[in-house]
């Protein structure tokens, strides 16, 4: 199979010593869970996952041009 | 038309009523002022201070708002300007619950905190300014914690309750108090230049898949602190939707989360 591309869009506190936004390449029938380990990012850093406008889980496989943005968890008040 | 309302008519220009003449009605029929509002809206004249809600609400909505009962759930920096924007809209019943008192490290970005109130109860605070803004509103202070045990029965006899928590354990027990009692709730969080805000009606599950993988009780909040500007920006949108629910009106953040970020200025809406 070949590789897949996927825009990956970082929010607030996810981005510092990452990016915003880039495209990245995975192997396809990469899993979220996956992509957020291959960008080092402990996974209850990350409380949102949304796929192309929809919220998903850790164990959606990625396809070819979609888009993955994840949020940190707010809490405050 | 009833001798009560003769009065309010009589005294009435423009379709307004000033609180000095509703005051004279209560006076003159021993009725309170909150009585007197009730029926001025009743008979589709605005009290004066409510004038400048006209054309955005009708005599027939802020009769609807004055007859509505939210409950405020923490009253730190999303609920003071929660508590502060429901008394202006003319929000009648405002139950505000927060076992805390006020710190100097809330000076930052917490409505009433003040030199003045450090040390002092929030929600007592809260409920002086209610009382300062508008008598006619019955607004009560409950100085505890919302929790499994009390959760239900401090929602008793409020239609909407609003989401000004800190901590996620909290607002889990609060959306399960909700989901039992069968209101809605307007969820409110922030950290830093960052907030977010949904509303879920029972059953909705929304908030219990938001936070469905945190393990902390604490978000980025913990490292990036809270800013007055996101705590006032998500308080104005939870107001927003708690204002359309009572006015039996679509709630617009229902089984979606809006994120916002202020330092890009990027609103994302995410759904679920």
């Amino acid at each position: 199979m070949p590789p897949i591309k996927v825009t990956v869009k970082l929010f607030a506190s996810l981005q510092a010593g990452r990016f915003k936004i880039q495209d990245l390449v995975f192997e396809a029938g990469t899993t979220v869970a996956e992509l957020i380990a291959s960008l080092d990012i402990p996974e209850k850093e990350v409380s949102l996952i949304m796929i192309n406008g929809r919220h998903k889980e850790l164990d959606h496989r990625l396809a070819e041009a979609e888009t993955c943005a994840l949020f940190p968890p707010v809490g405050g008040g | 038309m009833n001798a009560i309302g003769k009065t309010i008519s009589g005294l009435s220009r423009g379709g307004l009523i000033a609180e000095e003449d509703l005051r004279a009605v209560a006076g003159r029929h021993a009725v309170s002022l909150r009585e007197a509002h009730r029926a001025a809206l009743e008979l589709g004249i605005m009290p004066r201070r409510y004038a400048r809600n006209m054309a955005a609400l009708s005599t027939a909505d802020q009769l609807r708002l004055h007859d509505a009962a939210v409950a405020v759930i923490g009253c730190g920096g999303l609920g003071g300007y929660i508590v502060e924007e429901l008394a202006r809209l003319g929000v009648g019943t405002i139950k505000i619950i927060d076992p805390d008192s006020f710190s100097e490290d809330n000076l930052n970005r917490q409505l009433y905190a003040t030199r003045h109130s450090l040390g002092r109860s929030k929600a007592a605070c809260a409920a002086q300014r209610v009382r300062q803004i508008n008598p006619a509103i019955r607004v009560t202070a409950v100085k505890a914690a919302l929790g499994r045990d009390n959760g239900v029965k401090l929602l008793e006899r409020t239609q909407v309750a609003v989401d000004a928590l800190d901590n996620i354990s909290g607002r889990l027990e609060l959306a399960q108090a909700c989901r039992i009692h069968g209101i809605p709730l307007v969820h409110g969080s922030v950290g830093g230049w960052y907030g977010q805000v949904l509303t879920e009606y029972p059953g909705d599950g929304t908030l219990e898949k938001l936070y469905a993988h945190c393990h902390n009780d604490r978000g980025v909040e913990q490292e990036i602190g809270n800013l007055a500007c996101a705590v006032a920006v998500i308080a104005g949108l939870q107001v927003a939707e708690a204002g359309k629910i009572v006015l039996g009106r679509p709630a617009s953040l229902r089984s979606k989360v809006l994120f916002i970020d202020l330092l890009e200025m990027e609103f994302t809406e995410i759904a679920f």
